[in-house]
């Protein structure tokens, strides 16, 4: 009986060996593919459970890891709770991660490869791996003013405030309003934390949208930059000091359908220069300029300032859109277009980058929101450099459309965002979608004072304010005017 | 072919050392499950610490009694596994109260069984001196295991749990009497083979080149074979049922020698398979979790889960109590070798695997060198019926091969299994304490001589 027991003895080694190559098939060979999968709640579990970095703004935390006394040893929280929501976005057990906690989320939870060092000196310590940390591009005083002011239009506002360094790109202040809390998202109680979902996303106003990069909206007469740089960049005006064709409205003859100014005006005149046509945001100049200078070029424009093209990395964002691609536009739709109408959208960081591609001699930069990535011991692992988008313009059309913009500050719609002994440009914008609802207060601006230099763009969606009163200028105005005294320290 | 002549020594010494260092074993996974988990050294854990000591030498002084001449590296060995596994199922009662305070801690009960397992295992050592003896009760046991399957279905006594019918409760216990039927069978099959199969080697037709025995000779065989099997399709339970068809195939072929059972058995369990797939959708369920267990997340979550824990744990492990083993459903008794995979890594579950190896190796090396053909038959049969055990819940909880319900010997939790395992290992020690033995006199009056002479002539 000794051969059989023999040959069973061979064939359980088989067996043996097969579950030992099995087990390192699964543990080694697989692990990686395994621990990727959805759904995995270990590797959530484990990610939730690390000492994770803080996203810092000027030094300060708005997003930390603290210890808990619970299972999952650290508890994420937000000390200014919903003033950077949108920058931070939340990080929460059940709905994962958004934003600069989820694209940044290889640092901050410590797996990033560049972290690999710490990892295997945590290891042999047996210490947790730790997050390396984030310093975002935020000014916090443009970031608090911003979101004061719009507050300041009452709760029910819905709007948002995109503020960028023109000569870098870096974001200096985004809000969006109405926000939310992201330490609801985060607790460790999922009841609480389900329940507080539902209520974001049941929410009309869409709290958990950022809307100043995402949201797009007609941008009215903010978009008339845009025509007049296409204006002075293809020769259709030549000097802003050129008359041109103005009046009470502009025909279309046999589209029977005229485009009139606003509040039904003249603009000053038949025949005004390309400065006070910008000044009164003359909607009969700027919708005859658009027919000159063509659908083509026009569209070309509102590319090179970055329409069409998502403009942020890090965060949601939605590309601005000139018209639906593929479109031909007649002669009354692309009048209505060069006044930022009919179906022009953009956000109002888009707006931001026209304004500081304005300041900056033409030159777009792309626009961040992460600074510096730092390891654990604080030491440098990446600085964002600047990268130029685009030359949207020559740096002589940009000194010409800064100095109408400044005029307007002086002289035209834009007073409201007058800051004395600063130069501040500007354009305000009041947009029509549907009749039922009240129009968008836009308001683009710029201001440089020294070495200091600031571009906003100020989107006001809907307010308690009376829909008489509703003007670019009055509403978003003095917000615009206090992110860039924030900027300037004025 | 010659025997492997044994130097008759007794080597308790170093089954003293050894199983000093299982013991600590179990005790340090016990302290470093307390400072995983909960950051200190469990308090009992000297009061453990010293009661395990002083159980285990009390085991050793029994073997060394009773067993002087025994393998002296299976209780050692079994001790390791069982440590280890009382405290992984402590460490998974942390982590699943965790999940849920209400959750039933089973650390406790399971220490209660093993100490019931550890006096089995010494009862059978001081009540069986003789293992040959079992054979004059061949047919009890034979009656005892078809009574011991059919216990389950008998309604009021029997509970059907997860979908098996195969728990019996009597007087507020619970248990599978499966284990033990395992146990019976493989003493019923070597008691009848050794008798039996000279007939059925010899005897017979030859057709198409496999040798047919005889309808009488194959006849009861065959009758506890389906009866067995037949229990096993009604109550649902996979495993058992594949551990009990490849224990009988396997002691066929010891026993009579002919690979052709190998071959009628793999040709039956093929057939058995695919009627099975075809015919119960639990089976279907179990094979196409393990095709492609992420087509179905939600109803593979288990599988799922079992390999996200092995996954977690990678080559070293998280450590004991810091991984997340719990999450896993059944982490404490089916799916504790992944378990033990999440939390000592590939090294820690290869190194439990090669325990499991060696216990198979120094089962086969018993059969081998046991001088009688009733023990060579019946430790063959028990360390093979290890062997395929640990390979069908292993392989399944590693999606080797589809997921079958079996427990990991000496480490899932429940009681009828730690208890029948200890049995088992009495039996070979047993068996081996005879082989081992200078005894010679004693195989001049066996009766298998003359069988012996004629087939080595």
């Amino acid at each position: 009986m000794n051969r059989p027991i023999r040959n069973i003895a061979v064939a359980c080694l088989v067996l043996f060996l097969a579950l030992i190559i099995n087990a390192n098939y699964v543990q080694f060979v697989e692990a990686d593919s395994l621990n990727s999968k959805n759904g995995n709640r270990r590797v959530i579990n484990e990610e939730f459970s690390r000492d994770r970095g803080a996203i810092l703004v000027d030094g300060k935390s708005v997003a930390e890891s603290v210890k808990s006394k619970d299972e999952y040893k650290f508890q994420r929280t937000y000390p200014d709770k919903d003033l950077y929501a949108p920058l931070t976005g939340y990080f929460s057990y059940i709905y994962g991660r958004s934003s600069v906690e989820s694209t940044e989320n290889d640092v901050l939870s410590g797996s990033d490869d560049r972290l690999f060092v710490n990892r295997v000196v945590d290891l042999v310590s047996n210490k947790q791996p730790k997050g390396g940390s984030v310093e975002l591009t935020i000014d916090p005083l443009a970031q608090k003013a911003a979101a004061e002011g719009l507050k300041r239009l009452g709760g029910d506002t819905k709007g948002a405030v995109a503020a960028i360094d023109p000569r870098t790109g870096a974001v200096l202040a985004m809000v969006s309003q109405p926000s939310y809390d992201p330490n609801a998202l985060a607790s460790h109680d999922f009841d609480q934390v389900q329940q507080a979902w539902k209520e974001l996303n049941a929410d009309a106003d869409q709290p958990l949208t950022n809307r100043s990069t995402v949201q797009t909206l007609p941008p009215g007469s903010t978009f008339k930059l845009i025509t007049a740089a296409a204006a002075l960049e293809n020769g259709v005006v030549n000097d802003i000091d050129d008359k041109v064709k103005a009046g009470t409205t502009l025909k279309f003859p046999g589209y029977g359908y005229t485009l009139p100014n606003e509040n039904g005006g003249n603009c000053g005149g038949n025949r005004i220069t390309f400065e006070r046509a910008l000044n009164v945001s003359c909607n009969v100049a700027f919708g005859g300029l658009a027919l000159d200078i063509g659908q083509e070029k026009l569209a070309a424009q509102a590319a090179k300032f970055g329409f069409g093209t998502d403009p942020i990395d890090g965060l949601a964002s939605s590309p601005s859109r000139f018209t639906t691609p593929g479109t031909k536009l007649e002669p009354p739709q692309l009048g209505q277009t060069g006044i930022g109408q009919y179906d022009v959208a953009a956000t109002p960081l888009q707006m931001a980058m026209v304004a500081a591609g304005i300041a900056n001699d033409g030159d777009v930069m792309k626009p961040y929101v992460v600074d510096t990535v730092r390891a654990p011991n604080l030491r440098v692992l990446d600085k964002t450099q600047p990268e130029r988008l685009s030359e949207a313009v020559s740096s002589s059309t940009a000194a010409k459309l800064r100095e109408m913009m400044v005029s307007t500050v002086t002289s035209g719609t834009a007073t409201s965002a007058q800051i004395p002994g600063v130069e501040v440009g500007a354009k305000t914008g009041t947009a029509q979608s549907t009749p039922d609802r009240p129009p968008y207060a836009w308001f683009v601006s710029y201001a440089k004072d020294g070495d200091k230099e600031v571009a906003v763009a100020v989107l006001v969606e809907s307010s308690d304010t009376a829909r008489d009163e509703i003007a670019g200028g009055r509403l978003a105005g003095p917000i615009a005017k206090s992110v860039m005294q924030a900027v300037l320290g004025k | 072919m010659t025997t492997p002549v044994w130097v008759p020594r007794k080597r308790r010494g170093a089954e003293l050392f050894l199983t000093f260092l299982a013991v600590f074993i179990g005790v340090a996974a016990y302290a470093s499950v307390g400072l995983g988990a909960e950051g200190r050294i469990p308090a009992d854990t000297y009061k453990l610490g010293g009661a395990l000591i002083v159980v285990a030498i009390a085991t050793h002084l029994i073997v060394r009694r009773v067993a002087p001449y025994a393998d002296p590296v299976l209780l050692p060995l079994v001790i390791a596994l069982n440590g280890l596994g009382l405290a992984m199922i402590y460490r998974l009662d942390i982590g699943r109260q965790q999940i849920n305070p209400d959750r039933a801690a089973f650390a406790n009960s399971q220490l209660v069984w093993t100490a019931v397992g550890i006096a089995a295992f010494a009862g059978i050592l001081v009540a069986v001196r003789d293992h040959r003896r079992l054979q004059t009760l061949t047919y009890t046991f034979g009656a005892a295991a078809i009574g011991l399957l059919i216990l389950p279905l008998i309604p009021g006594v029997g509970q059907t749990i997860n979908g098996a019918r195969i728990w019996v409760v009597l007087l507020g216990f619970s248990f599978q009497p499966g284990e033990a039927a395992k146990v019976c069978l493989a003493i019923f099959f070597a008691g009848y083979l050794v008798v039996k199969r000279d007939a059925l080697a010899l005897a017979g037709r030859r057709i198409l080149g496999i040798d047919l025995p005889r309808g009488r000779d194959l006849g009861p065989i065959l009758a506890c074979w389906l009866i067995s099997v037949g229990i096993l399709v009604f109550q649902r339970d996979l495993g058992s049922s594949l551990l009990f068809f490849g224990l009988f195939v396997v002691m066929l072929y010891v026993a009579t020698e002919r690979p052709g059972w190998i071959v009628v058995g793999g040709l039956l369990f093929g057939a058995g398979a695919y009627f099975g797939y075809a015919a119960f959708g639990h089976v279907r369920v179990r094979f196409d979790a393990w095709l492609d267990p992420f087509g179905d997340p939600d109803r593979n979550g288990q599988v799922i889960n079992g390999l996200f824990g092995l996954a977690h744990g990678g080559l070293l492990g998280q450590g004991l109590g810091q991984g997340s083993p719990q999450l896993t459903p059944f982490s404490f008794s089916d799916f504790i070798a992944a378990s033990m995979g999440e939390e000592l890594g590939l090294t820690g579950l290869m190194a439990i695997l090669v325990i499991y190896g060696l216990i198979v190796e120094r089962g086969l090396r018993i059969a081998l060198t046991c001088r009688d053909a009733f023990g060579k038959l019946l430790a063959a049969g028990l360390a093979f019926s290890f062997a395929l055990q640990v390979f069908v819940v292993v392989g399944g909880v590693t999606r080797l091969i589809p997921l079958t319900g079996l427990t990991t010997p000496f480490m899932a939790q429940g009681g009828s299994s730690v208890v029948m395992n200890w049995a088992i290992i009495g039996l070979l020690l047993r068996i081996s304490d005879q082989t081992r033995r200078p005894a010679p006199e004693i195989s001049s009056l066996d009766s298998n001589d003359e069988t012996q002479v004629v087939r080595m002539s």
